[in-house]
């Protein structure tokens, strides 16, 4: 099957042959825990308003990547990262950026579900009001707008000021997501967002992933394959702080043109 | 496959040998199915073609063993890249083996009928034919177990000769045909024949392309040497 045979929807097409409008821009980044030097030189597109997936063993750089796609690691000393990561042309990398517009442009949704303990309808609030200023309308609006757009509506618009932590595991990622799109980024990050959920809970994050695509660039790390290939447009593997290859899912998971890919998606490594 | 490493699962490496070697194993009994069948035409030999239509339900069987064998891998080890592409392969081949099998048994039925007559000509051309014909699907199949993409492409290129063999043969069976109206019968039966073994060539070229592409990841591109041209073929009686 060639590339073109091989490719499911337009979107794909768009990942893998670099039609789609590119939201970030990776160049030459280099990333250091101390002296340990945790990437090499990445170069990688993210397309806007695609799903790239980034897989590689434990390790390998890819939860980094991530970190400082939104300075994460500003937190820590002696972290750092050269080379550019440009956000709409921008560098993020930046030390003059103002980091709360940043992270309002570029949420996070982490591997195990972090609700507020505070009501449901607070844990949206909280960070709408941190950044916009507006009426009580407005903000039910905006928090019932979250919750629809995180398929959590539904299930909890008659307890919106029960507490968050009564709810189960999805529904907290869900809420976390809803969180997170509120504020209306324009990327979400989101690293292992289902590792501690059940299949079912799973099934919905991914779903709502395919949702989310048509208004959000997502850029998600798994270390589940089968995760990769249902939810991302574009795949990019990484070994030891380098990508070794970035390809669409299809092509990836059918003809990786790198043994070291190959032997990794196929459970063939070391 | 050959330059790959070790499946860190030990039993899906085991699987994934076994279904090679289900693979092979049908291969092995397809070429020995179209032996017998090329012997009981040319050597006039009925032992020969029971031997062929006996083979025939237990190739079917073993097509039947590799598929639910490839349902059962697709679903419980959910493969990816070159193994998935291996494992999709191999239900392919399965298929053309087991096509080739049933032209084997029909070339073996049809020697029965063709013993009952005289033939005033040799089957020299035939001969070489269905030499040709095992040759590639020996080739292939050994290429299937030593997951070999040369030797798939050296098959997929030789069939032309085949066609071209079975070009000259229609011309030369339909001449015997216009000579002597007795020969009518024998020589439609050996139409059919060719014809059968024409077919085993083609299906020998499928499995050389199923196999390039598991093997490579890419497929076997470029228009593939066709040479049968016999349905444009006119053959007239020369003018009284």
């Amino acid at each position: 099957m060639s590339d073109t045979g091989t490719r499911i929807g337009p979107q794909a097409a768009d990942a893998a042959d670099g039609t789609a409008q590119i939201q970030i821009a990776i160049r030459g980044l280099d990333f250091f825990y101390g002296s340990n030097r945790a990437l090499k030189g990445i170069n990688l597109d993210l397309p806007a308003r695609r799903a790239t997936a980034m897989i590689g063993p434990s390790g390998c750089g890819k939860s980094t990547l991530l970190r400082v796609l939104n300075r994460m690691y500003d937190l820590y000393p002696g972290q750092r990262a050269t080379g550019q990561v440009l956000l709409d042309g921008e560098d993020i990398l930046d030390p003059g950026l103002d980091l709360n517009t940043l992270r309002s442009r570029i949420g996070m949704v982490f591997q195990k579900p972090t609700p507020f303990p505070m009501s449901i309808y607070q844990n949206i609030a909280f960070g709408v009001r941190l950044h916009e200023r507006m009426s009580r309308a407005q903000l039910d609006e905006r928090v019932e707008w979250s919750l629809t757009r995180a398929a959590l509506w539904e299930e909890v618009k008659d307890r919106l000021g029960s507490s968050a932590m009564r709810l189960s595991g999805g529904q907290q990622q869900r809420l976390c997501i809803a969180r997170t799109i509120a504020v209306r980024p324009e990327v979400i990050l989101l690293d292992e967002p289902t590792s501690a959920l059940d299949p079912i809970s799973t099934l919905r994050i991914e779903e709502l992933i395919d949702e989310l695509k048509r208004d959000f660039t997502i850029a998600i790390v798994t270390h589940n394959m089968q995760q990769a290939a249902r939810c991302a447009d574009q795949v990019a593997f990484f070994y030891l702080g380098e990508l070794i290859e970035v390809g669409s899912a299809a092509q990836m998971f059918t003809a990786p043109r790198e043994k070291r890919t190959q032997d990794y998606i196929t459970g063939r490594f070391g | 496959m050959a330059d790959t490493a070790e499946h860190i699962v030990k039993s899906f490496e085991q699987e994934l040998n076994r279904l090679r070697s289900l693979l092979t194993e049908m291969g092995g009994m397809v070429e020995s199915e179209v032996a017998l069948a090329c012997k009981a035409v040319l050597e006039r030999d009925e032992t020969a073609a029971a031997g062929a239509v006996e083979a025939d339900p237990k190739v079917d069987a073993l097509e039947q063993q590799v598929q639910q064998f490839v349902i059962r891998l697709l679903a419980l080890r959910q493969p990816m890249a070159q193994d998935l592409r291996l494992i999709v392969a191999c239900l392919r081949m399965t298929g053309d083996l087991e096509r080739i099998g049933d032209y084997a048994a029909n070339v073996a039925k049809r020697s029965l009928v063709l013993g009952q007559f005289t033939l005033p000509f040799a089957l020299t051309g035939l001969a070489n034919m269905g030499r040709r014909v095992q040759q590639n699907l020996k080739a292939v199949i050994d290429a299937i177990g030593d997951s070999d993409a040369d030797a798939a492409v050296a098959v997929w290129r030789s069939d032309e000769e085949v066609d071209g063999i079975y070009n000259a043969l229609f011309r030369e069976l339909i001449t015997y045909m216009m000579e002597d109206p007795r020969n009518i019968t024998p020589c439609t039966h050996l139409l059919f024949i060719a014809k059968n073994l024409e077919r085993i060539g083609d299906h020998a070229t499928n499995v050389a392309e199923t196999l390039y592409y598991a093997v490579k990841g890419e497929p076997l591109t470029g228009a593939r040497p066709k040479g049968d041209t016999s349905a444009y073929a006119v053959v007239r009686p020369p003018a009284a």
